[in-house]
C-alpha cells in the first residue's frame, strides 16, 4: 500500500463516516449547538453584568470584576470545567440529577463571560464621553444614559469580537466530554472519538471537524457582514447637497439680520 | 421650503440666571476663581477668550456637568446648587460644539428621546414636539436622516431641536460653529439669534466676534479662569478698558 491509500484510509474512509453520519446529526450537532447557544447566552449576561462593574465609579464593584476575569481568563478551559464539573457534581445533582449537561454550560459560560465582560467593556469605553455628556445634559440619569444610549452604541462595535468568542465557545464545548456524558447527551467531538475508537478509524473524527467547520466558518464571514451593517444601521442614500443650498433652509423671519431688534445700538 | 418664517410665533420664556463667585478646580488646578455673572431673563450673554480662559468650564458648571468647588448658582432667582444635577438639567438646554447627536437614532428620535424618555411624555406627543421642533429649525423634510446622512450644520441644528424639546429656561452653547465649514455657520448663527430674539436666555461660548456683537446684550471676556471685563458689545469691542482685551481682539480681529 502506498502512502496515499494508507492516508486515504485512515482519515477520508468514506463508509465509516457515512456510518457515524446519523449519529452525529442527531445526537452530536443538536447537542454541540445546545451547549454552545446555552453557554453563550449566559456569559453575555454575566458578561455585561462583569463590564458594567468593571466600568463602575465604585471600587467595590470594579475590583471582584477584576479579579473574577483575571481568574477566569488566566485559567486553562480544560482545568475549569474539570474542577467545576467534578467539584460541584454533588449540588448539580441534587439540581438536575444524574446529568452533567448542565454544569459542563455553567462552567463555560463561567469561562465565556470572563472574556465577554472585557469584549463589552472595551465596546462601552470606545463611545465618545460626548454622548454621557449630551444624555446628562438633557436630564438624563447615568443608568438611563447607560441603557438608552451608551450600551448600545458600545455592544455594536464589538458584535463582531462577540461572534468570535462565540466561535470559541463552540471549540471548547467539545471539553464537556471529560465530564463523562451520557449516549444521547454526546456532543459532536464525543460522537466522533467513540466511533473512532470503535472502528480503529479517524475518519469519524474528521468528520466532526468537518462538521465545527461547518459552523465556524460561515460564522466567522458573517461577521463582517454584520459588523457594517449594525454599526452604521440602515442607510439611506442620498445625493450630496450643496452647502450652498443649505443655507435657503434657515431664513430668519422678514428678511436678514438687519431688521433684528437688538441690531442698531439699542443695547441696555 | 420651510423657513422660519412660518413658526416662529413661539417665544419662549428664558429665566434669570445668576453666578455668584463661582470657583471650580479639576484637581489641584483652579480653572474658573469666582465667577459672577448676571444674566437678565430673555437675554444673550456671549463669552469670549482666548483658549483655556474657561469658558466652557463656565457652561459646565452651570448645569454641573462638572461640580463647582464653591460659589452659587441661581435660576430665575433662585440657588439650584442644592437641586438635583438631573432636574436643574431639565430647565437648561446645552448645544456642543462636536453636536454629540445619538448616531443610532434618526432626527426626529434624537430630538424626541428625552421628551419620551426623561419628561415620561407618551410616544406620539414626543414625536409631535420632535417634529415641531425639527420645522422650526427648518429640518422638516430630513426627520428620518441619521446624523451622518446629515451636514455639520444640519446636525447642530437638530442638536438645538433636541435641546429645546425639553422647553428650557436656559440654553448655553459651547462654541456650536467652531466645527462648522464656514458656509454652514450663518445657517446656525442665524438660528440662534432668532431663539435670542423669541426670549430665549442664552449664555453663548462664541469665537463669532461679529454675532457677539450685532445680537448679544453683554459680552464677557474671560481670561485665566476669570472675568475681565463684561459689558455691552459696544463698550466691550470699541472701547476696551483693559490691556488683556485689547491684546485678545487685537489678534482676533
Amino acid at each position: 500500500m502506498d502512502l496515499l491509500t494508507i492516508l486515504s484510509r485512515t482519515f477520508f474512509d468514506f463508509p465509516s463516516m457515512m456510518e457515524v453520519l446519523p449519529q452525529m446529526l442527531a445526537t452530536g450537532l443538536v447537542n454541540t449547538v445546545i451547549i454552545s447557544l446555552a453557554a453563550t447566552l449566559l456569559g453575555t449576561l454575566f458578561g455585561l453584568l462583569l463590564a458594567l462593574m468593571g466600568i463602575s465609579p465604585s471600587r467595590w464593584l470594579r475590583l471582584p470584576a477584576r479579579l473574577y476575569t483575571d481568574l477566569f481568563r488566566g485559567l486553562p478551559s480544560i482545568l475549569t470545567i474539570l474542577l467545576i464539573g467534578q467539584g460541584l457534581a454533588r449540588v448539580s445533582y441534587q439540581l438536575f440529577g444524574p446529568t452533567p449537561y448542565p454544569l459542563g454550560i455553567f462552567a463555560l459560560s463561567l469561562i465565556a463571560s470572563a472574556y465577554m465582560g472585557e469584549i463589552f467593556r472595551a465596546g462601552i469605553q470606545s463611545v465618545e464621553r460626548g454622548q454621557m455628556e449630551a444624555c446628562r445634559a438633557l436630564g438624563m440619569s447615568y443608568g438611563r444614559a447607560m441603557r438608552l444610549v451608551v450600551i448600545p452604541q458600545g455592544i455594536r462595535r464589538v458584535l463582531p469580537a462577540i461572534v468570535n468568542q462565540f466561535i470559541a465557545i463552540i471549540k471548547d464545548s467539545s471539553l464537556v466530554y471529560l465530564l463523562g456524558l451520557m449516549t444521547q447527551q454526546r456532543e459532536l467531538f464525543r460522537v466522533g472519538q467513540d466511533a473512532a475508537v470503535l472502528t480503529g478509524n479517524l475518519s469519524p473524527l474528521m468528520l466532526a471537524g468537518l462538521f465545527y467547520l461547518i459552523i465556524t466558518v460561515p460564522l466567522t464571514h458573517m461577521v463582517n457582514y454584520v459588523d457594517v451593517r449594525y454599526r452604521t444601521g440602515r442607510r439611506r442614500l442620498t445625493v450630496p447637497q450643496s452647502g450652498l443650498k443649505e443655507v435657503d433652509e434657515v431664513r430668519p423671519p422678514s428678511g436678514a439680520l438687519i431688521t433684528h431688534p437688538r441690531i442698531g445700538g439699542n443695547h441696555e | 421650503m420651510n423657513n422660519l418664517s412660518s413658526t416662529t410665533d413661539a417665544t419662549w420664556h428664558g429665566a434669570s440666571l445668576e453666578l455668584r463667585e463661582l470657583t471650580l478646580a479639576y484637581g489641584p488646578i483652579e480653572v474658573l476663581r469666582k465667577v459672577s455673572l448676571r444674566v437678565a431673563p430673555g437675554s444673550t450673554t456671549c463669552i469670549i477668550g482666548p483658549s483655556g480662559s474657561g469658558k466652557s468650564t463656565l457652561l459646565r458648571g452651570i448645569n454641573r456637568l462638572h461640580e463647582p468647588q464653591s460659589g452659587d448658582v441661581l435660576l430665575a432667582d433662585r440657588s439650584v446648587l442644592h437641586d438635583k444635577p438631573d432636574t436643574l438639567r431639565l430647565r437648561i438646554g446645552m448645544v456642543f460644539q462636536h453636536f454629540n447627536l445619538f448616531p443610532d437614532h434618526s432626527a426626529l428620535e434624537n430630538v424626541a428621546l428625552a421628551p419620551w424618555r426623561v419628561k415620561g411624555l407618551p410616544k406620539a406627543q414626543a414625536m409631535a414636539i420632535a417634529r415641531q421642533r425639527l420645522e422650526e429649525v427648518g429640518l422638516g423634510q430630513r426627520a428620518d436622516h441619521r446624523p451622518r446622512d446629515l451636514s455639520g450644520g444640519q446636525q447642530q441644528r437638530v442638536a438645538i431641536a433636541r435641546a429645546l424639546a425639553m422647553d428650557p429656561e436656559v440654553m448655553l452653547f459651547d462654541e456650536a460653529t467652531s466645527a462648522l465649514d464656514p458656509e454652514l455657520v450663518k445657517g446656525v448663527l442665524t438660528l440662534m439669534a432668532d431663539l435670542c430674539r423669541r426670549g430665549m436666555t442664552m449664555v453663548v461660548v462664541t469665537h463669532e466676534m461679529s454675532f457677539a456683537r450685532k445680537v448679544a446684550d453683554q459680552v464677557v471676556f474671560m481670561d485665566e479662569g476669570e472675568i475681565v471685563e463684561a459689558g455691552p458689545p459696544g463698550a466691550i469691542f470699541d472701547a476696551p478698558q483693559s490691556p488683556r482685551l485689547q491684546r485678545f481682539l487685537s489678534e482676533v480681529l
